[in-house]
């Protein structure tokens, strides 16, 4: 696979602190790069470096192997997806879709080609004269998305522009986003602050924190195993723990909390396991389980997302613990004690 | 219930009375009054007669056609270089300096209008009158030996009718130009549009509605002026409302000003409604 954006030692100073630092990585053709980040870790900054809009303090933008230094926004093989969409008002839905082939003026025939098969594709055939204020949230989204891709760039950069919808709606976007870039092809580079979209939609994703990448790896390794302590807190749900002491192979909490772990990172003074990582009441002969009791406090109803509230028994340790909603479980109640077992693997030490 | 809604009816009527007054008392009824004695004329014994005289009078005496037609003319003239001046000031104080630096601005550009237009009136007649600041200074440098003309002319009279309109332009435009975000700017840079075409294209057509009101308010300033055109424009200016005050209070033919008055009301709203036609704007929209 050939890289067609390299990112190299890439920093952005502003006045009195610095946006992103020393920001090396590639993206391979076709595939879906997420950049993941809290508001204010310099995605945002990122992204408008590599869309031209920001001038890099130091590195080079290179994009399909040739460097981007001293190109404008306009002359740049990349569209952008804004994230207020930044869709033109006074214009109806093909004039925003044609704006960007009537710059290029292309030929009148080859024009209504392209636009039509755009529209076709997201699915707005039949609301070319529609204005655009006069469409619900999703059809300006695909709006936006058509009117970026109709210019065939090399990299399509978006910069959270599912932010604005609905919860449904946002769930329903992701799953069409990502079949979308499948189907076509093209390069996406995804900014968002929102986990889940990162890890349904990328192939990679990036974790960025105060402007530094802090992993780059696929949603499953991210989630299985994070390289630092941030990126473990950071992408999923989970249980964070402060280390007293560790020994040869167990380990202590704060909260007196004692784990067995066979080959233990000495240095280490913090503890993560994920709440579905737990298995409730575990057979005994489990291999590489440790087992502990735990009381419940309250049962967190969330859907498939419930969760139960306890604390570990023989210890001042709150635990999360996930609840799958199935006949098994049905007879969990508040107050009652509970068996719970953790693979050594899924107990992550930094 | 009953109680309830006699309540608002009583809340109702009070809100309205005041603005129903103020439109029959002092929009309607002179409107009427002058609508009826611009059809009277005298007839040899005095009597009130009548008649399209008035309007007839206007037809077929050449100097007023030609008042008309320049008071018209000039008026869009001066609607456009308004614009033309305006919408860079708009631009500056909205999208390019800061907003401390917007406001101060803003503030100078308020001054004409709290010393008023005859002040500021006879300020450009000290500035551009032969023996003005203007001339004095271009003497002194020596670039000219006598002194140009510049007041009593065309010229005088649309600087002083830009000067005093112009700010009505600067202020809706700006208001539309502030809540343009700047992404749209952006994304036709990153869809390959050059700066003229983001300004025609995006930047123009998205402030249309405050320059449409901006342009209305300027014309119907500049149209039904008095001021400026008498005093700026000299004997030459031949400006309508000029006409309108002579039958009033030089000839005293109430009856032909009442008639020459509801010409230009017509003759600004053609235009106006004329406008709005050609450049698309809906008037609902551009109140807003």
């Amino acid at each position: 696979m050939n890289n067609i954006l390299e990112i190299k030692n890439l920093s952005k100073h502003f006045d009195d602190f610095t946006a992103v630092k020393n920001v090396d990585f590639s993206v391979e053709e076709g595939g879906f790069f997420s950049i993941l980040g809290s508001s204010g870790c310099g995605k945002t900054t990122l992204l408008r470096i590599i869309a031209g809009f920001q001038q890099e303090s130091e590195g080079d933008v290179i994009i399909r192997g040739q460097s981007m230094k001293g190109i404008p926004p306009e002359k740049r093989p990349v569209n952008i997806v804004f994230q207020n969409l930044a869709l033109f008002p006074m214009m109806n839905v093909r004039d925003n879709v044609a704006f960007g082939l009537k710059m290029q003026k292309l030929k009148k025939a080859d024009m209504n080609f392209k636009i039509n098969e755009m529209l076709d594709r997201v699915g707005l055939n039949g609301y070319e004269k529609k204005k655009v204020t006069d469409l619900s949230g999703g059809q300006r989204q695909r709006v936006a998305i058509a009117r970026s891709l109709v210019m065939n760039p090399s990299i399509l950069l978006l910069d959270e522009p599912l932010g604005a919808l609905d919860r449904k709606l946002r769930e329903h976007m992701k799953i069409e986003l990502k079949l979308l870039q499948k189907e076509i092809g093209t390069t996406f580079v995804y900014i968002t602050h929102d986990q889940s979209e990162a890890l349904v939609m990328s192939d990679k994703v990036a974790v960025m924190h105060n402007g530094l990448f802090e992993q780059i790896d696929t949603p499953r390794n991210l989630y299985k195993n994070p390289k630092t302590s941030f990126v473990a807190g950071f992408v999923g749900d989970t249980n964070r723990f402060e280390l007293q002491s560790t020994e040869a192979s167990s380990m202590t909490t704060q909260g007196g909390w004692t784990l067995q772990q066979p080959d233990i990172n000495r240095s280490a003074q913090e503890l993560y396991i994920r709440p579905e990582a737990l298995i409730i009441n575990p057979e005994n002969n489990l291999k590489d389980v440790d087992q502990f009791e735990v009381t419940i406090k309250t049962i967190l109803f969330d859907g498939s997302n419930t969760k139960l509230s306890t604390m570990v028994n023989g210890s001042s340790e709150e635990l999360l613990i996930s609840l799958p909603q199935n006949a098994q479980f049905d007879g969990i109640e508040e107050g009652h004690k509970l068996n719970v077992g953790i693979h050594h693997n899924d107990l992550k030490c930094f | 219930m009953m109680n309830n809604k006699n309540n608002f009816n009583i809340t109702f009527y009070l809100l309205i009375v005041p603005v129903l007054i103020w439109l029959i008392f002092m929009i309607v009824i002179p409107h009427a009054e002058l609508l009826i004695s611009s059809f009277l004329v005298e007839d040899d014994i005095g009597d009130m007669v009548f008649s399209f005289g008035n309007y007839i009078e206007f037809f077929t005496q050449k100097i007023y056609w030609l008042t008309f037609v320049k008071t018209a003319a000039y008026s869009i003239g001066v609607t456009v270089l308004a614009f033309i001046i305006s919408f860079p000031i708009a631009f500056y104080l909205t999208k390019v300096t800061t907003k401390k630096n917007a406001a101060f601005l803003m503030l100078l550009l308020l001054i004409p209008l709290w010393v008023g237009e005859l002040v500021t009136v006879y300020g450009w007649m000290v500035l551009l009158g032969d023996h003005g600041v203007i001339n004095h200074f271009l003497i002194w440098t020596g670039i000219i030996n006598e002194p140009i003309n510049m007041l009593y002319t065309n010229f005088s009279m649309v600087v002083g009718l830009l000067y005093m309109s112009m700010l009505f332009m600067v202020i809706p435009v700006m208001s539309t130009l502030q809540s343009m975000d700047d992404s749209l700017i952006e994304a036709a840079c990153d869809l390959g549009a050059s700066k003229w075409d983001i300004f025609t294209k995006i930047i123009i057509p998205y402030s249309m509605p405050g320059i449409t009101s901006g342009a209305i308010i300027v014309f119907m300033l500049v149209i039904g002026d008095y001021l400026a055109p008498n005093l700026l424009g000299g004997k030459n200016s031949l400006w309508f409302t000029e006409q309108i005050y002579n039958d009033f209070l030089q000839t005293f033919n109430w009856n032909e000003g009442a008639a020459f008055g509801f010409l230009l009301l017509m003759l600004s709203s053609g235009i106006i409604w004329l406008a709005l036609k050609l450049s698309g704007q809906k008037l609902d929209k551009v109140g807003s």
